[in-house]
């Protein structure tokens, strides 16, 4: 379709190409490398390609500290239960709203609409610090025994870190926009055979999102996975942080490179390794992220 | 019978599907938003025994006689000021690399991908190793250019602010690429073949079909850009704390650390308010971008 291009223009694209290649690569591949190093060898190589090598004294023994240095199998925990539970409730609250809105009828769903479309673009930067001051005024109920019974207060909980974000206008427009184009056909089938309507979302409608349930999935694992300004303020127990928050221990010591790379690499690979796997599926999210202009 | 009998029930079943996005909505999105306004014409600290009083515009004075705040504000206008243009242009840039159709373009397009799924608190401190005196990038500068180079990157204020925008730019470019890609693509290729007819160059390619081409792709690009510059704190917190002397405080890290460490609820608010403002005026003008489009 596109036009052919010349042998020169071509040799031009691809030197281009590498050298931004280096670019973006480069950094990263210098801090897998040296969490495999002592920090003597990491600032020896720097000054040469071995900088970017594995080679010299090679081992884990860096892995091994970071172990035990900080809590690290901990905050992997938490950062996962959190983000998963907010990806599986996100879904299921945000794909409910929108169906609501795409297929029912109901008093003030116009209205509805444009109020989540005009929320898309207030950063949570702008509220995120009354925010901090109103959930230490929520309340919540507690088991205690066999009875029920009320507290105040949200902070330095699990909680505070999944619910504000399950609920996500952006998510509710993906959904919407997606549930737009199933043909409408679909649910009258069913309708007439005498499904209701939230059968109509579980059994019909919801079966043929996976694309959308993919982006959604995908846009809320990212920032629920790499949080840091929320966790920093709202949470101060070791034991509920998240794996970003967890980062900040290593400088409240001695400073050790090594640990901090190997560190720094853990807490990347599975947000790598699930990109790797769903490259399609990732790049498409972001690209329908553009959809919205 | 049955049908209309359901389509009675088409309202409540809507509102008890919304209800939990709109409950959550209104508790984490409206309340904060609208406290956020409130909040700033009181006393509230984050943690007081003490009724909220109020005080008027009591905050607001304080913050234009606050130099910290105009440091920091001028900060995050000049970060937005270099970002914008630079970061889309670069990301533009290399989305027609990989638009071109050859060998390895995939592997291409995922390697300057790879940066956006890496947590910006990673980048972060991988960058601030890099940056140190005897780190990557002035032993890399020396390898390039044969002098001896000691700069200092995030401890002179001079080249601290230039050395995060360059990170920042490194780390989110590849986002904007995949935009600018799709927006590339949605171009018919049948305009580029009516023009290579017509004996035009690339740059008359580029300058006639491309850009035109790309307006609200353009539009989009820039508005999230100026958006998230202007957002920007995590860098800054991970890297330099605000310092040397300032140099990198912005406006929502100087409200985080009026917010959050000095427990000052009110002002923070205010602080918030101001960025608010910042932001509607970058959406309002998108709007109107937009708006010149379809007129």
């Amino acid at each position: 379709m596109r036009r052919r291009s010349s042998t020169r223009v071509r040799a031009a694209v691809l030197a281009a190409r590498l050298l931004c290649a280096a670019l973006f690569a480069f950094p990263l591949l210098f801090m897998f490398v040296s969490s495999l190093k002592p920090d003597t060898d990491i600032f020896k190589d720097i000054g040469s390609v071995r900088a970017f090598l594995p080679v010299g004294d090679i081992s884990l023994d860096n892995y091994a500290g970071v172990f035990d240095t900080v809590p690290a199998a901990r905050f992997l925990l938490n950062s996962l239960g959190i983000s998963l539970v907010t990806v599986a409730l996100g879904i299921l609250v945000n794909s409910m709203a929108a169906f609501a809105l795409s297929r029912l009828s109901w008093r003030g769903s116009r209205l509805a609409l444009s109020v989540v479309i005009a929320t898309l673009v207030v950063p949570f930067e702008t509220f995120a610090l009354p925010l901090v001051w109103w959930v230490d005024k929520l309340p919540w109920l507690t088991m205690n025994g066999l009875r029920l019974t009320w507290s105040t207060g949200w902070l330095d909980t699990y909680r505070v870190q999944v619910i504000p974000f399950v609920a996500n206008a952006f998510s509710i427009y993906l959904f919407y926009s997606y549930f737009q184009s199933i043909p409408r056909q679909l649910d009258e089938a069913a309708r007439v055979d005498g499904a209701g309507w939230f059968r109509i979302y579980r059994t019909v409608v919801m079966p043929l999102s996976g694309p959308a349930i993919a982006t959604v999935a995908i846009l809320t694992f990212l920032p629920a996975w790499n949080s840091y300004l929320w966790p920093l303020m709202v949470v101060q127990t070791e034991e509920l942080r998240p794996v970003m928050v967890g980062a900040s221990y290593f400088f409240q010591l001695k400073v050790h490179w090594g640990e901090i790379m190997a560190y720094s690499t853990l807490i990347t690979l599975p947000v790598l390794a699930l990109f790797l796997a769903f490259q399609r599926a990732f790049v498409n999210s972001i690209a329908s992220t553009g959809v919205k202009g | 019978m049955r049908a209309r009998m359901q389509g009675g029930g088409q309202g409540r079943t809507g509102l008890l599907m919304v209800a939990p996005a709109g409950v959550l909505l209104i508790l984490f999105f409206f309340v904060p938003v609208a406290l956020g306004f409130a909040l700033s014409f009181t006393d509230a600290r984050l943690i007081s025994p003490k009724p909220l009083e109020f005080v008027g515009l009591e905050n607001f004075q304080r913050l234009l006689d606050d130099p910290v705040f105009w440091t920091s504000l001028r900060n995050t206008l000049f970060f937005a000021a270099v970002i914008v243009p630079a970061q889309s242009g670069f990301a533009l840039l290399l989305a027609v690399l990989v638009n071109v159709k050859m060998r390895g373009t995939n592997l291409f397009r995922m390697l300057y991908f790879v940066p956006v799924v890496t947590s910006i608190v990673v980048v972060s401190i991988l960058w601030r190793f890099m940056y140190q005196p005897d780190g990557l990038v002035n032993s890399m500068l020396h390898w390039m250019t044969g002098n001896v180079v000691r700069v200092d990157w995030l401890n002179d204020t001079s080249t601290a602010l230039p050395a995060i925008m360059f990170m920042s730019a490194w780390q989110a470019v590849g986002f904007h690429m995949v935009i600018w890609l799709a927006g590339l693509q949605t171009i018919p290729g049948e305009l580029y073949e009516a023009a290579e007819i017509d004996g035009a160059g690339r740059w008359h390619q580029f300058r006639f079909i491309t850009w035109p081409g790309l307006r609200s792709t353009r539009t989009f690009i820039l508005v999230t850009i100026t958006i998230a510059a202007l957002s920007l704190f995590t860098q800054i917190h991970v890297m330099t704390g605000g310092g040397p002397l300032d140099a990198t405080s912005t406006v929502v890290f100087q409200a985080v650390r009026v917010g959050y460490q000095q427990q000052q609820t009110a002002y923070a608010s205010a602080i918030s308010l101001v960025f608010f403002l910042l932001v509607l005026a970058v959406s309002l003008i998108q709007r109107w971008l937009t708006r010149e489009r379809s007129a």
